[in-house]
């Protein structure tokens, strides 16, 4: 067989799969996605009710004040930026990344003494390990059930609460396990937040 | 810890169960049988070989086999990296991105040329939609499919078949098995949460007041076939922790299993081609308990945490630096160490903040490759292992070195060499280039102990065409693009053109009749013996390496410094 012959059944095929599998799959896959499941393809968002995007259901949000359960420290601040002043370039498509620290690293050490723990003492917030490491994506939606329950007395006394009716706010806001066995049941901040503002407006 | 490792076992027992069923299917697929799917992919194969111009029924020799792999990888990496070049002038870029140095695309084609997928560059902020979807998707695909190939014609030439034609088998691997799989599971995950959209990135002010930008894309197609493919390129910088590519425990479990399916059931498929059921299982169960090991191995150290955080904190608690909540330590264990072993590369929690332990199972399967290995090749690796074995064996008893019924002679033994031999020549030489010259080159971001296991990761991920990396690593630099790239290269074509050879001259042997005095392959003893084989000859290699990196890190840690 000659080397024209080779290259050019190399590239003819190489043709056709790529519009079997960089046209034809992903364009079915939009379509389905935009008419069968809209809200899920498009990013699960939470709207208010004037329509404005609140959010994503899936995507964390920065909760540093006391009036809100907070969420995990984040090496991007939940990939957010000032508008005017963008050193890390988020403004033009959002980011994600994590600390990339080894556990052996002075400076991860440093970074839990110095700001983690000193952020959830002066907050008075028993410390896990949730609140003090930082996540993989920096977007994690979530904390643990017992870091938000160890925010309860905080909140209760912000808002002016009973204890008991934030601990149930929890509960509805937990994101169980797949079957009770798949995964680490979390707290959906964003939703908890959304739930306690709804609850009693400040 | 009851609840973590009740998880890894049930996730194990289904990819147990589905082993037989999927190795069986691959079997009936490349054996030309007739399969589920015949009525609707039968004129869409038949249109793909009249319009590439293809013969189906011509069998290929070795070089044949290896030119065609070649050509089309040499002609997809040129279309993609037009592709990504002008992604400026093509839609689907919301955003406006422009065009990357030519060394960060390069790299990228190669990486993906190669099922490697080693990313040094970030998803949301460097590749246009189009750029995501089209060209590297595709080769997602290919790429994916080229390794099958591989893996099948391997089979076919051990077990006295003819090699079969590429460009049949390519096809066969993306329309019966790769593309159907994609589609219902791609449908699954939007329906659980994964975008599929080419609107642009949303801004948002946040509840406190902030403004927030949150990327998205056509995620769930390009993320099932990163599993499915053992490809493992991203979306976004955080790959599957990304809470839009790995939203909850159930798109976790569907993602853990589509990346370990086709290696493990490539081991059933080598059964059925060989007839051989019992010495399929064996090898199975001789690979599965290894894997079982390291993930012990890997889940222990992040559940009992980093020692030095927990004296700070005065209690006990797992390590969830770079991890997200709703996978906790054990799930982010399981896949650290199924991404290493499948060669799949994609991460759903940060490997440079692994304990150490967990770095020594991820590195430990980099190493050795074919603690179920890549897709398709992973396979051809570990009877590479069981050639050397019956040779040594033969060797040390003084028999005439056979398997499958024929003589193996110095031109395999001297193949089988090459292949184990160029992984260890391009890590550990690159690694120690990048090493002397720690300011210039490495780019280290972690320092002491596990600093050395930053460089020596990303050349082992390179080669063994793997793809993950200790991400601290500042590895968008020439340096880094053009040595990784020659890594990449080298650990994957070499290899497989040895591997069709191998095949190849296997295929033309005689088979000589079994006598009382041959020695019997399909053993529980032989069996043991590989596995003691594959563990000295792997892990003495690379040992230096293992104690400099990952031990002496984790004995420093013990120490309490």
């Amino acid at each position: 067989m000659s080397f024209a012959r080779e290259a050019s059944r190399a590239i003819r095929s190489s043709f056709v799969l790529w519009v079997i599998a960089a046209v034809i799959y992903p364009f079915f896959m939009i379509a389905v996605g935009q008419i069968v499941f809209p809200h899920q393809a498009n990013g699960s968002l939470v709207r208010d009710s004037r329509g404005q995007v609140l959010g994503s259901t899936l995507i964390g949000q920065p909760f540093t004040s006391d009036r809100y359960f907070n969420s995990r420290p984040s090496t991007t601040v939940y990939s957010t930026a000032n508008p005017n002043k963008d050193d890390n370039l988020v403004l033009q498509t959002g980011i994600s990344g994590a600390s990339n620290l080894a556990p052996s690293n002075p400076q991860l050490i440093e970074r839990i003494k110095d700001e983690d723990l000193n952020r959830l003492q002066t907050s008075g917030i028993q410390p896990t390990a949730d609140l003090v490491y930082t996540s993989g994506s920096s977007l994690d939606p979530h904390i643990t059930p017992e870091a938000a329950r160890a925010q309860v007395s905080r909140i209760a006394k912000v808002r002016q609460l009973p204890p008991q009716q934030l601990e149930t706010l929890i509960t509805q806001n937990t994101d169980s396990r797949f079957l009770g066995i798949f995964g680490e049941p979390g707290v959906n901040v964003l939703q908890l937040n959304l739930a306690l503002d709804e609850l009693k407006p400040t | 810890m009851g609840q973590g490792l009740l998880q890894i076992g049930l996730t194990l027992c289904i990819v147990i169960a589905i082993t037989p069923v999927l190795g069986r299917y691959i079997a009936r697929v490349f054996l030309g049988e007739r399969t589920i799917l015949d009525r609707v992919m039968n004129p869409i194969e038949r249109s793909v070989y009249v319009i590439s111009g293809v013969r189906p029924k011509d069998e290929m020799t070795g070089w044949q086999y290896i030119r065609a792999i070649l050509y089309t990888n040499l002609f997809m990496g040129i279309l993609v990296y037009s592709l990504i070049y002008f992604q400026r002038l093509l839609p689907w870029n919301p955003n406006g991105l422009g065009v990357p140095s030519w060394d960060i695309v390069l790299h990228t084609v190669i990486s993906f040329v190669t099922n490697t997928d080693q990313q040094h560059y970030a998803g949301e902020t460097t590749l246009s939609y189009f750029s995501q979807v089209a060209a590297l998707g595709f080769l997602m695909f290919t790429s994916a499919a080229t390794g099958l190939a591989v893996g099948i014609a391997f089979i076919r030439g051990l077990t006295g078949r003819k090699l079969g034609n590429f460009y049949v088998d390519l096809t066969r691997g993306i329309t019966r098995i790769l593309l159907p799989i994609s589609v219902i599971g791609a449908i699954a995950l939007v329906l659980l949460g994964v975008p599929q959209t080419i609107g642009e990135t949303l801004t948002i002010t946040t509840l406190e007041g902030g403004t927030q930008y949150i990327a998205r894309g056509p995620v769930a197609s390009f993320e099932m076939i990163k599993m499915l493919g053992e490809n493992g390129g991203g979306f976004f910088a955080a790959n599957s922790a990304h809470p839009f590519e790995n939203p909850n425990g159930l798109t976790n479990l569907i993602e853990t299993i589509a990346m370990i399916a086709i290696p493990a059931a490539m081991i059933y498929t080598y059964g059925v081609f060989a007839k051989n059921i019992k010495q399929a299982w064996l090898l199975f169960w001789m690979v599965f308990i290894v894997f079982v090991i390291l993930v012990w191995v890997a889940a222990g150290g992040e559940l009992q945490g980093n020692p030095l955080v927990n004296g700070t904190l005065g209690i006990e608690q797992p390590n969830l630096e770079g991890k997200e909540v709703r996978f906790g330590w054990a799930e982010t264990a399981l896949w650290a160490v199924m991404t290493t072993a499948t060669m799949c590369g994609a991460v759903n929690g940060m490997h440079d903040s692994l304990m150490p332990q967990g770095l020594f199972a991820t590195l430990f399967n980099l190493f050795l490759q074919i603690i179920w290995g890549g897709q398709g090749t992973g396979t051809a690796y570990l009877f590479i292992y069981l050639i050397l074995t019956v040779f040594l064996t033969g060797l040390m008893v003084g028999r005439t070195p056979e398997i499958f019924g024929r003589k193996i002679e110095k031109r395999e033994i001297v193949l089988a060499s090459l292949i184990l031999l160029i992984h260890p020549i391009v890590v550990l030489i690159p690694s120690a280039i990048a090493l002397a010259y720690p300011f210039s080159l490495s780019g280290i971001s972690n320092p002491s102990f596990h600093g050395i296991s930053q460089v020596v990761y990303e050349y082992a991920s390179a080669s063994a065409n793997n793809g993950s990396g200790l991400e601290g690593l500042t590895d968008n630099s020439l340096w880094w693009n053009l040595s990784t790239s020659l890594s990449i290269l080298t650990g994957r074509y070499v290899p497989i053109i040895a591997m069709l050879l191998l095949a190849d001259s296997m295929s033309r042997k005689q088979t000589v009749p079994q006598t009382p005095g041959t020695l019997k392959t399909d053993s529980l003893i032989f069996t043991t013996v590989t596995a003691g084989i594959v563990l000295i000859l792997g892990v003495l290699t690379f040992f230096p390496v293992l104690a400099l990196g990952p031990i002496a890190e984790g004995f420093k840690l013990a120490s309490g410094s």
